[in-house]
């Protein structure tokens, strides 16, 4: 119970450190799913649109990589930034911007690959219209996308999910630096290690008050898009 | 000054269909079909269920390839026209307004943006759905529907118009309200080319018949020496409300 009390304390109180923690996470998730949502929605529309040798592969490996084990991503993503590492001379090691690169990574395969299923099933639908139509393959890639916007704030809301509640990978490319590149996740790693059970507790309370309103919100603005434009 | 020359854009009319067949799968879909579709009165496709016309449709319209025999529009041997335009049975609303269906029809680039806002007004208006431009498409009823489709095929000055069945499952007041935009829209001199299994619609419509059944062209002729005088068997069971299988 006094664990309990404490942890509202420190949400209600105002308490600094907790939201800072909770605005990086935020910062990152966000970035995250917005950079992988820039490259994913196209790459799923594409592969939707596109026959081309090798597509079934790509499109198995794709579905695959939905579930990527987030320590192996952060791994791979520390080697590639690592001062020794390819992109070393980047110096992103330990910052929130190789926090916000590893969880693209793990969030791209996710948008790609249920954009790709969304847009195809809709494509079936408007294949006849649009070569009637005689619309070319951008104008088509757009008004899929378009058209499959609602159904895709769900695809968004599955990457936004993934990102928000990664721990490993933002742990191993982060550093979990306090007051730098500490998120919700690694502080309550952190603090569970430690015995600091008031303030885990805490973040795990926002943390998933936050995933309910990001998806309430988005669950509502849908709705309001359906009702609007069918 | 340079003169600048507008070059008027090829006819796609008359089509020429020339013993074309469609296979698909080990199936005969079409046989044998050499038919002229020329500028005029609307020829409408009659025949049962399973006869070919949605498939003659969509061969005229270049959507489906022959697999022998051959067609050309305007006497080219091309598909590339885009003067030809076709509304299917039942046509996938695109999930916008209505009026941003139209838009979308009419395509980018085509118009000029304050152009453009008038021509979908002019072809919301033609079909008699100024008033619903803001509603979703998919939420009008399936009359609405239809004429909504023909505002699209429409958007992009074809000059022969293809309809699949475009009043079937439709109560009788919104079968009117689409006969008569065909109607309007074959006297500003676009070719209808329609496919019905409803007599009445093609009595009501037709310039010429073309009667089909089993994906073969049985009878064609001016609509009224076919509905006086069919000279196939099939056709005068077909006329006579006789089941023709």
């Amino acid at each position: 119970m006094q664990t309990g009390v404490s942890a509202f304390d420190l949400i209600l109180g105002g308490d600094p450190a907790l939201y800072a923690i909770i605005g990086l996470s935020l910062t990152v998730s966000f970035s995250a799913t917005l950079l992988a949502a820039v490259i994913g929605l196209p790459l799923g529309a594409l592969l939707a649109l596109v026959r081309f040798p090798g597509r079934a592969v790509i499109v198995v490996v794709l579905n695959a990589f939905m579930g990527l084990p987030p320590v192996v991503v952060g791994l791979a993503m520390y080697l590639l930034l690592s001062r020794s590492g390819p992109l070393g001379f980047l110096g992103l090691l330990f910052t929130p911007e190789a926090m916000i690169l590893a969880q693209a990574v793990l969030v791209i395969p996710i948008i790609a690959a249920l954009t790709r299923q969304t847009v195809e099933d809709l494509w079936v639908e408007y294949r006849d219209e649009m070569t009637a139509m005689r619309i070319g393959p951008a104008a088509r890639i757009g008004a899929l996308l378009w058209d499959a916007r609602f159904s895709l704030v769900t695809t968004l809301l599955a990457g936004f999910g993934r990102a928000a509640a990664e721990v490993g990978t933002v742990m191993i490319v982060g550093g979990n630096i306090n007051g730098f590149t500490r998120t919700m996740t690694t502080a309550i790693a952190l603090e569970t290690s430690k015995g600091d059970l008031p303030l885990a507790i805490g973040l795990g309370i926002v943390l998933i008050t936050l995933i309910v309103a990001v998806n309430a919100g988005a669950a509502a603005a849908r709705r309001l898009g359906e009702i609007h434009a069918g | 000054m340079p003169v600048e020359i507008m070059r008027a854009p090829p006819s796609e009319l008359p089509i020429t269909i020339a013993d074309a067949s469609v296979r698909s799968g080990g199936v005969t879909i079409l046989e044998g079909i050499s038919l002229v579709l020329a500028p005029g009165a609307p020829t409408v496709l009659i025949g049962p269920n399973g006869s070919g016309k949605s498939s003659l449709l969509r061969l005229a319209m270049g959507l489906l390839a022959p697999t022998s025999g051959r067609i050309m529009w305007g006497g080219r041997g091309t598909t590339a026209g885009d003067r030809r335009a076709i509304v299917f049975q039942r046509p996938v609303m695109l999930r916008r307004s209505v009026a941003a269906n139209v838009a979308f029809a009419l395509g980018r680039g085509m118009l000029a943006r304050r152009a453009h806002a008038d021509r979908v007004a002019e072809l919301l208006d033609l079909v008699g759905l100024s008033a619903l431009g803001a509603r979703p498409a998919r939420r009008l009823s399936g009359g609405e529907q239809q004429r909504l489709a023909l505002a699209r095929a429409l958007a992009r000055n074809p000059e022969v118009l293809f309809l699949d069945e475009p009043t079937a499952n439709l109560d009788p007041a919104a079968t009117k309200a689409v006969e008569d935009i065909i109607v309007r829209v074959a006297a500003a001199g676009v070719k209808i080319v329609l496919a019905t299994h409803d007599l009445g619609e093609a009595r009501r419509l037709a310039g010429d018949v073309v009667f089909m059944v089993k994906g073969r062209v049985r009878e064609s002729a001016p609509a009224k020496s076919f509905f006086a005088d069919p000279t196939t068997r099939e056709a005068q069971a077909f006329l006579s409300g006789d089941l023709v299988i």
